[in-house]
């Protein structure tokens, strides 16, 4: 079993843990461990880590565990757990900000389709300012090299008029790649 | 009364159905909805999960070419976008530096937005009366599956309905004529935002909530989300394959049975596009 110093791990990474704390504006530290988060996560099978633990890792200072979890990515951000906490802690809001920050950092750890989806999404959106489904399927598909993922649903969505075979291009593109170009600017 | 109307990508595409139905009981409901002009994609769910300006700036972009056509409200009926839509308004609003960022970042000032944010269930639900109803919905047996996202968390997104048992679609089912059984799985979340990157996760969630809407009893699942409808609907087949099971259950908008409530042929309300087509059951029923 690896050995942990957590005194040390935790003044390795205060810098780490304010910076948590400023961009989500949730405190970890109030977590008290009574684990109705984890009880009523949807997704808490499919984690590394169920979402009290990876309270207690942040109290405790394991942010290189934390990011390379799977739990950041796998959380679907139906916010049961900020719904139900007790001390009022917004862990839909922290997994998000930990998600921001691997994304930044690159980390993609175990979430590497879902670092593919958001990229590709986000690029459709920069291209367009609005979502072309056929590019997201198909960047998606290349990108995870699961290339016949969803093909079973795709042409009955089409014989429904459900997806448009072009991308529909907004007038105030320049706009959108603006706000994109600021974002890379600040790195927020 | 004019009210601003945002589709988004969702129901410009796999929503489509939730566009027309939407479009078709809002003239009989005395709305007149006016699409923002030139809108963008809200974001959801990457920009959040990747860039904190970005997942601002660009439903706040939608929300200043709202504010210029004058209406009082706006609606953004795919709860992902609303949600999105709602907490940029109050980041506008609230957080000067955020606000302040996105005049850098478009080099124009913006006064505060005023225009009242709303979900596509309360955006009817005051409108909808017994007066509207030309033909109520008896016989019809469903369960009303509100979803997270419309919901959850309570205290962020100002939702008017409770976040574990929300009443208000069964008040317009009711107001419908239609029977809404009572299910523990209201609002389970379906997996949405894993849908193309977990599928295995998604399928488990979208199976247990299907298995327990029909040891229910429903005849089909009302639901007002985009992303449920998609996961319920789109994903049945791929639910069945996997898990060898033979769900058949028609998961329908209430917007639809609304319109179907007011009287509205039922080829004006888009059940063509659903996937597990739900006209035999409401022809069983003598609906349409």
């Amino acid at each position: 079993m690896k050995e942990i110093n957590l005194t040390q791990m935790l003044n390795k990474n205060k810098d780490f843990l304010d910076k948590l704390k400023e961009e989500s504006g949730q405190n970890p530290g109030q977590c008290f461990q009574c684990m109705k988060c984890t009880g009523g996560c949807p997704f808490q099978f499919i984690m590394d880590f169920p979402p009290s633990q990876i309270m207690r890792m942040l109290q405790d200072g394991l942010v290189d565990e934390v990011l390379s979890s799977f739990t950041i990515w796998t959380c679907a951000a139906c916010a049961t757990c900020s719904t139900r906490c007790p001390r009022d802690l917004d862990i839909t809001r922290l997994m998000d900000t930990l998600r921001v920050i691997a994304y930044r950092k690159g980390i993609s750890g175990k979430g590497k389709n879902m670092h593919v989806f958001y990229t590709t999404f986000m690029n459709s959106v920069k291209n367009n300012g609005r979502l072309y489904e056929i590019g997201l399927a198909l960047g998606l598909n290349f990108g995870t090299r699961n290339l016949t993922q969803d093909t079973d649903i795709g042409l009955p969505m089409f014989m429904k008029g459900k997806i448009s075979v072009f991308p529909h291009k907004i007038k105030g593109i320049d706009e959108i790649r603006k706000l994109y170009d600021y974002a890379g600017k600040i790195g927020e | 009364m004019k009210v601003a109307y945002y589709p988004g990508c969702s129901l410009s595409g796999s929503a489509k159905e939730l566009d027309i139905s939407i479009k078709a009981i809002s003239g009989p409901l005395g709305m007149e909805l006016v699409e923002v002009p030139d809108w963008n994609c809200c974001g959801a769910s990457s920009a959040h999960s990747t860039d904190h300006f970005l997942s601002f700036a660009l439903p706040a972009r939608n929300i200043i070419k709202a504010e210029e056509i004058g209406c009082e409200e706006l609606t953004a009926p795919c709860p992902a976008c609303y949600v999105r839509t709602f907490l940029a308004q109050k980041q506008f609003n609230e957080e000067p530096h955020m606000k302040q960022h996105l005049e850098n970042a478009l080099g124009q000032k913006f006064a505060p937005s005023g225009i009242k944010v709303k979900n596509v269930i309360e955006v009817f639900i005051d409108k909808l009366t017994p007066a509207h109803m030309k033909k109520g919905l008896q016989g019809l047996k469903v369960v009303n599956y509100y979803g997270c996202a419309l919901v959850k968390p309570p205290k962020t997104f100002g939702f008017f309905d409770d976040p574990e048992n929300p009443k208000s679609l069964d008040k317009i089912m009711a107001t419908c004529g239609a029977e809404s059984i009572e299910w523990p799985y209201k609002t389970e979340c379906c997996g949405a935002s894993l849908c193309f990157t977990n599928q295995d996760a998604t399928f488990k969630v979208c199976r247990d909530i299907l298995q327990m809407a029909q040891d229910s009893g429903a005849q089909a699942i009302v639901v007002a989300c985009t992303l449920c409808q998609g996961n319920l609907d789109m994903r049945q087949s791929q639910v069945n394959k996997k898990y060898k099971t033979g769900f058949h259950i028609p998961v329908i908008y209430f917007t639809q049975l609304m319109g179907l409530a007011m009287g509205i042929p039922a080829d004006k309300l888009g059940f063509d596009k659903l996937f597990v087509d739900p006209r035999p059951l409401l022809r069983s029923l003598n609906l349409i």
